[in-house]
């Protein structure tokens, strides 16, 4: 009952080119199926999440590690809510990150789990810079 | 089927068969012979009744099936065409999908009878357990069945459901993936829902068998939860067990029909009637009415694995009751504080329903965790303990004494049904998911639909019609309705010559033709309304990034919060207007300037009741743009009235043929719960 080779098949790697997104702005892009967002933070979203001490967080994980080096501005997560599976809202909540309206998940600008029933951050898909503006997610 | 059966046919085929297969003899022994407690009460029909659920669900479920088709892309619009074309489709869809309630809240009612009345006691274990596990595998059927309409609300239950497993640690995600067949909730995932809730009523029949089989072999608990001892104790299953079933059934479908003629979209929700949408999220997602105790407790739990397991652990319980709950008084008839821990034990799981269907903050979250903590607590603390503590009162001899002491303080047919009715309100707490923090609540109409006896007013509908045409076809499509239905008995009252004009006057896009190439043609009655635009992305693109939606299901799609006690005074009042109310305030709702303080984003334009006030449609109705000839006035207030009466037909085109039929249904049903009334007094006269 696992996927089919077909499903597979077009699970494969996708390419997104950035330059429509302006700063401050997302893009919800579907990548098996998965909502993907692609954010360009501002200066101060990426402040912001880097400030954070890594003791406030419930899964702790610096900005760095979620992020590619020379390309900290572009946040690239699954906006799929660890709890229980709802796409989070983008641009919302306390933390100006993501805010879930299934069960009130809050996650900070580096889709990181900061208050609700999530247990972990928004997953980081596989992804890596083709150039400085466009990304091969997959 | 408690034993060989001296069973003797008369005639000589019968004996033949009999003498090989002795299937009749079973027959007799177990539904005919079969000695039945002489003081059992009218919460013992509900095994009856839940019985002929189970099979109008598998009846009702078969057909559907031979007109559904279980693909991501055609789901949704199949369903809807089951309700709109097949013969009789709607009643089929409102009979199953309130079946599926009905059921529920009789599977309720029974189990709380078990509890009360200690029938999961000794010898009786492995009956209860397999009640159980008929509650568990009905539960799995249910939510698989919710999703195969393919709505949003399917879609993300599903996705919410199944996600549940991926709590579990190590293995979680490959299970879901399993589950999924894809990467997420999908076509793979429709097709194996569709395939299982196929499958699992024929286990629940199957185990339903089992259960049966226990119980004939262990014999019925009764009120007093005194075992017989002589003859005098029981009757014979038939006739009296029987006609006191038949009553039963008959009263509990009286309030079936209420859901399925006159209520039918009361127990479900309003986000159903929009197609699945894997990219939006409805802003509060809640299961249906019979899982909400269960997901108030998954939600009241701040760790995901420990809600999971909490959920779970709430239902498995009930498998280890007999040996929670060790009283050796088995009805909480003569255990005085069992008795008062049954009720609040009610009420805890009453409530928990209710903000199972609450959104989860605050003061919610809270009460939540109290009553999650009362919920286990009564069966790991309280029965254990109670059973060591508690001086029961004296159970009677035998059951010939109990019914001679009686004095006439049994739970008459209509106590209970009150009872019971109040239950399934209080329970079928149908939280509308439309979101509605800033917008206010639209106000009521009068509606010549309204009622159990309402009909479209006919001007409306051609009116309504014309302002369709005119004004929102711009944008909005009508794509489940189809130039034919304009001529449908219940609609708007055109000939087929008109409604063949009126399709003549679209063109239709057509094709291939022998050259390969597509070419559009004058319409036909068959054609459906075309759409404004080609596809979804296209009406988002022309249209500022919100796409206007399809409008064949608008009335019934959207709703607002009723609230409690508007909720519960609804199912009595049938009020289930909402939809076309809230789509009447809408187009009326329109400010010039918003209100100070509230900053507009660009592009959008204020409306009272919309959610978050900042619409992307502009004010669409305005004085005399539309020219009636039939002298109503041409004012927005009229427009609004016209396309919503006008809407409301397009989402419900057979709504004057479901309450005709239901005020038929109702009238034999009456008389039929009469006759078997007396019947049943007659049976009983000389037992009583
Ligand atoms: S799914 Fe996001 S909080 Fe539950």
């Amino acid at each position: 009952m696992n996927p089919d080779a077909a499903t597979i098949a077009a699970g494969a790697p996708i390419e997104v080119d950035l330059t429509p997104i302006a700063s401050g702005q997302d893009i919800k892009v579907f990548w098996r199926g998965k909502p993907i967002y692609i954010m360009n933070r501002t200066k101060k979203q990426v402040e912001e999440a880097q400030k954070v001490p890594l003791k406030d967080l419930p899964d702790p994980q610096t900005d760095q590690q979620r992020t590619k080096p020379g390309h900290e501005q572009w946040l690239v997560v699954i906006g799929i809510c660890t709890h229980l599976g709802c796409i989070p809202i983008a641009h919302e909540g306390s933390y100006d990150g993501f805010f879930c309206p299934c069960h009130g998940s809050v996650y900070d600008t580096s889709g990181r789990i900061r208050q609700g029933p999530a247990p972990a951050n928004l997953p980081v898909p596989p992804y890596s810079f083709l150039s400085d503006t466009k990304i091969q997610i997959g | 089927m408690s034993g060989p059966s001296d069973f003797q046919p008369t005639n000589p085929a019968l004996k033949w068969i009999e003498r090989r297969l002795p299937i009749m003899g079973l027959m007799h022994s177990s539904f005919v012979a079969y000695p039945t407690p002489r003081n059992l009460n009218y919460w013992w029909t509900f095994g009856a009744i839940l019985s002929m659920m189970l099979a109008l669900q598998i009846v009702t479920g078969v057909i559907l099936a031979m007109h559904y088709t279980p693909h991501a892309d055609l789901a949704f619009k199949s369903v809807e065409l089951i309700v709109r074309d097949v013969n009789f489709g709607w009643l089929l869809r409102n009979m199953h999908a309130v079946g599926a309630s009905m059921f529920f809240f009789a599977v309720y009612v029974h189990m709380f009878r078990g509890l009360y009345y200690g029938s999961y006691k000794e010898p009786r274990e492995v009956l209860w357990i397999l009640g159980v596990i008929i509650y568990l595998l009905m539960m799995a059927t249910g939510f698989m069945g919710y999703v195969l309409p393919w709505g949003q609300m399917s879609f993300w239950g599903a996705t919410v459901i199944t996600n549940l497993f991926s709590a579990i640690p190590y293995v979680g995600d490959s299970i879901v993936t399993l589950l999924w067949g894809g990467y997420a909730v999908g076509n793979p995932t429709l097709n194996r829902f569709f395939s299982l809730h196929y499958l699992l009523p024929f286990v629940i029949a199957g185990v339903v068998v089992l259960h049966v089989w226990a119980l004939h072999v262990a014999g019925q608990n009764n009120p007093d939860g005194v075992e017989p001892k002589t003859p005098k104790d029981t009757v014979p299953f038939t006739p009296h067990a029987t006609i006191k079933d038949f009553f039963g059934v008959s009263c509990f479908m009286l309030l079936y029909a209420w859901f399925i003629f006159y209520m039918p979209n009361y127990l479900g929700d309003a986000d159903n009637y929009i197609p699945a949408n894997p990219g939006v999220t409805p802003a509060h997602i809640v299961p249906e009415w019979y899982y909400l105790p269960f997901y108030a407790i998954l939600r009241s739990i701040p760790n995901k694995l420990a809600g999971v397991v909490a959920m779970f652990g709430a239902i498995i319980v009930l498998v280890f009751l007999p040996w929670l709950d060790t009283a050796r008084t088995r009805s909480s008839k003569y255990r005085p504080l069992a008795k008062q821990f049954f009720w609040i034990f009610v009420v805890v799981c009453i409530l928990l329903g209710y903000l199972g269907s609450q959104p989860p903050e605050g003061i919610y979250v809270i009460a939540g965790r109290i009553l999650t903590v009362m919920y286990f607590a009564y069966f790991l603390i309280l029965l254990p303990l109670l059973s060591r503590i508690e001086t029961p009162r004296p159970v009677p001899n035998s059951i010939s004494d109990a019914v001679l002491a009686k004095s006439g303080k049994a739970a008459s047919i209509a106590a209970a049904f009150l009872i019971a009715g109040g239950l399934l309100i209080g329970g079928a707490q149908n939280a509308r998911a439309e979101d509605s923090h800033g917008g206010a609540s639209p106000p009521g109409n009068k509606w010549s639909f309204a009622g159990p006896v309402g009909k479209y007013d006919r001007g409306a509908l051609q009116r309504g019609l014309k302002v369709y045409k005119e004004v929102c076809s711009a944008c909005h499509g009508l794509s489940y309705v189809a130039f034919r239905n304009l001529a449908d008995p219940g609609g708007p009252g055109y000939s087929t010559a008109q409604a063949a004009a009126f399709a003549a006057e679209y063109k239709i896009k057509d094709g291939p033709n022998d050259a390969g190439d597509m070419f559009e043609r004058p319409g036909r009655p068959a054609d459906y309304f075309p759409s404004p635009f080609p596809n979804e992305n296209a009406a988002r693109a022309a249209n500022g990034g919100a796409a206007p939606p399809d409008l064949s299901l608008i009335t019934k799609a959207r709703s607002y919060k009723r609230g409690f006690p508007m909720f519960v005074i609804d199912v009595v009042t049938q009020y289930q207007e909402q939809g076309p109310d809230y789509v009447a305030a809408l187009l009326q709702g329109y400010l010039d300037k918003p209100p100070a303080g509230f900053s507009l984003p660009d592009g959008s334009y204020y409306n009272t009741y919309f959610p978050g006030h900042a619409i992307k449609m502009p004010k669409p109705l305005s004085d005399g743009q539309v020219t009636y000839d039939d002298g109503s006035p041409a004012t927005v207030a009229q427009y609004a009235k016209d396309v919503t009466t006008f809407l409301m037909w397009a989402a419900e085109p057979h709504m004057e043929a479901r309450k005709k039929l239901g005020l038929q249904v109702f009238v034999f049903l009456i008389l039929l719960a009469g006759l078997l009334y007396f019947t049943k007094k007659k049976v009983w006269a000389s037992s009583h």
